[in-house]
């Protein structure tokens, strides 16, 4: 943890990242008024003006008088929770399929194997479009749909490296001592292949995070008129006279995905001093 | 290495050959069919039955994927139900446009990812390699769609310098010669613009580790030895080494090109197959979505395929070892 805060990448991933799971929590607190509010004396005010009732807009208000500031604040909620439960999900199938094929023999592996290197190939949008689009849209779907799309990499790291684990002499020693393969592979193996998965966590988040917006601006996501960045910025679209209401959960998605990037640089770096070079997250 | 190729290419065939069979199969596990959304919610019952028995819906499902299989090999790939129009005349306009767009992009941004991860190897660790990492991960993170709205509202709305959406111009039909080229390349600035900065950005991170690994190898040392200049050095000795993984990874990023290309195809209304995929699956267009994947399946598997030829002639190792 030390290591990570003196790192400068990893100080600022983390200050930007807390920020963001700040504002996500304490956003009834921190905002005046529901998200969902529409004000009609209150149209396409510019930020930092005071409408007619007294009320200051920061950020701005959208086409129906909504406060920007106060939709950036509970889209955060749902930007920041679809995600991390949608890395989440990925992170368990991941490690259930990767540490599966790893200990399995024969077929099974042959089976999960190409399992992962056909869900790789595949181009995620189309899966995304389809499954997104042909039921009804919600939160919990994006959710479903993103951790069933994005666990391939870490299927593959987790398969990699206990394969890899499962050759050396400590995991020798406690079959000798007569673990069952079940202990061996959850206290033994799995304990010690964490971090490359934390690493891929922190990766893979900010790349979530901008698919679940991408989802939301299409209309597959989060529906109106519940706050989320990526409708926030299809709403925007049509009032380019008031750029204000694309720019502001645009840049907070490009702020927080490049924290969560930073963050597992500065991860990676820390946990793993042999591998110092940058390597590119799979998306 | 023929035999790799040969490998590569049958795994390639099954990888299309999975995606469309999962395709047919969520199309019809989903709720709601073409017959539902075509006749509208007032439509009785006996409507629905009599218009999916027309459009041979009531068949069994595996009937329905053998003959649909069977018609497509053969290049029968039906008519669109929601248009009436040949899915083969609706594929033929927009695979071109998706194509060139993502070929563009795809190589642009390895162009300049190569030319920004050489800089920072070369200055690896000084105040420029900092800039510009932070540069490439800001890049990598921004959402192609907002990327470009961002431009059209610069450049189209306060600079009106450049046309915000579509591929050519209402007049393209009138234009001939070099107006004509000029009104399209006028099109193309923006989407491409948006794709290929995103893409950089992942193209100059990968760039930058693989020539720091091959720099960290001692035939760098040796070349350093004979007294060669830094320019020398990069370019011919660590560059050509470093181009096998990046060429790798050029294909192993199409399918996310690809993803990204969807989403910048909605936000300038580009005729590309993205865009058709979209408004097809939203449409329940069985025959338009099926054929929409199958190609853009077959773009992106080609496309691999494409680049670990390009890998194999990059490195003659690949060239000879035998597959594994």
């Amino acid at each position: 943890m030390r290591r990570l805060w003196n790192d400068r990448r990893g100080a600022a991933g983390l200050v930007v990242v807390g920020l963001a799971a700040f504002v996500a929590l304490a956003a009834p607190y921190i905002t005046s008024g529901a998200p969902t509010a529409d004000v009609l004396t209150a149209q396409l005010l510019a930020p930092g003006t005071v409408d007619r009732r007294g009320a200051f807009h920061l950020l701005g208000t959208d086409a129906l008088g909504r406060d920007v500031w106060t939709r950036l604040a509970y889209g955060a909620r749902v930007s920041v929770t679809v995600s991390v439960l949608a890395t989440l999900l990925s992170l368990i199938v991941g490690v259930l399929v990767g540490a599966t094929a790893a200990r399995a023999r024969g077929w099974m592996r042959a089976t999960l194997v190409g399992l992962t290197d056909f869900a790789l190939a595949v181009p995620r949008v189309v899966l995304l479009l389809l499954l997104a689009a042909l039921w009804e849209p919600s939160a919990g779907l994006v959710v479903l749909v993103l951790g069933a799309t994005g666990w391939m990499p870490v299927a593959r790291l987790v398969y990699a490296e206990v394969r890899s684990l499962g050759q050396r002499p400590f995991v020798e020693g406690a079959v000798a001592l007569g673990a069952t393969p079940e202990r061996v592979l959850w206290r033994h193996i799995l304990a010690n292949a964490w971090t490359p998965v934390i690493v891929a966590a922190a990766l893979g988040l900010g790349n979530t995070m901008l698919l679940e917006a991408g989802l939301s601006f299409l209309g597959l996501g989060v529906q109106p008129p519940a706050p989320s960045w990526g409708n926030m910025i299809a709403s925007g679209r049509d009032a380019i006279d008031a750029p204000w209401i694309v720019m502001a959960p645009g840049a907070a998605l490009v702020l927080v995905a490049t924290g969560c990037a930073l963050l597992g640089d500065a991860l990676r770096d820390a946990l793993e001093p042999r591998q110092r070079h940058a390597r590119v997250g799979s998306s | 290495m023929w035999r790799a190729l040969w490998q590569r290419t049958l795994a390639g065939a099954a990888v299309v050959l999975g995606v469309v069979t999962l395709t047919f199969l969520l199309l019809h596990l989903a709720p709601g069919d073409p017959a539902t959304r075509l006749l509208g919610p007032r439509a009785t019952a006996d409507a629905v039955t009599a218009e999916r028995h027309a459009l041979e819906l009531d068949r069994p499902l595996g009937t329905q994927y053998a003959h649909w299989l069977a018609q497509f090999v053969v290049g029968h790939w039906g008519t669109s139900i929601a248009t009436g129009r040949p899915v083969r005349d609706i594929l033929a306009r927009a695979w071109p446009a998706t194509v060139r767009l993502v070929g563009l992009s795809l190589l642009l941004s390895y162009l300049a990812g190569l030319l920004i991860g050489v800089v920072q190897a070369a200055r690896h660790g000084s105040w420029i390699d900092t800039g510009l990492s932070l540069a490439s991960v800001t890049l990598a993170a921004l959402p192609g769609y907002w990327l470009g709205l961002m431009l059209v509202l610069g450049f189209s709305y306060h600079a009106r310098a450049l046309p915000a959406f579509g591929a050519a111009g209402l007049d393209w039909d009138l234009l001939r010669g070099w107006p004509r080229a000029v009104d399209e390349l006028r099109h193309l600035v923006l989407p491409l613009v948006t794709l290929t900065l995103v893409g950089a950005g992942g193209a100059a991170r990968y760039a930058r580790g693989a020539l720091l690994d091959v720099a960290a190898q001692p035939f760098v040392l040796t070349a350093r030895a004979k007294g060669l200049g830094p320019a020398r050095v990069w370019w011919r000795h660590a560059l050509p080494n470093a181009l096998g993984p990046v060429l790798t990874m050029l294909g192993l990023s199409l399918p996310a090109l690809f993803s990204g290309a969807v989403f910048v195809e909605a936000v300038f209304a580009w005729p590309g197959v993205g865009g058709v995929l979209v408004t097809a699956v939203e449409s329940r267009d069985y025959p338009v979505v099926m054929a929409a994947t199958a190609v853009s399946a077959v773009l992106v598997v080609t496309g691999n395929w494409l680049a670990d030829v390009a890998a194999a002639w990059a490195d003659p190792r690949l060239r000879e070892a035998s597959p594994a």
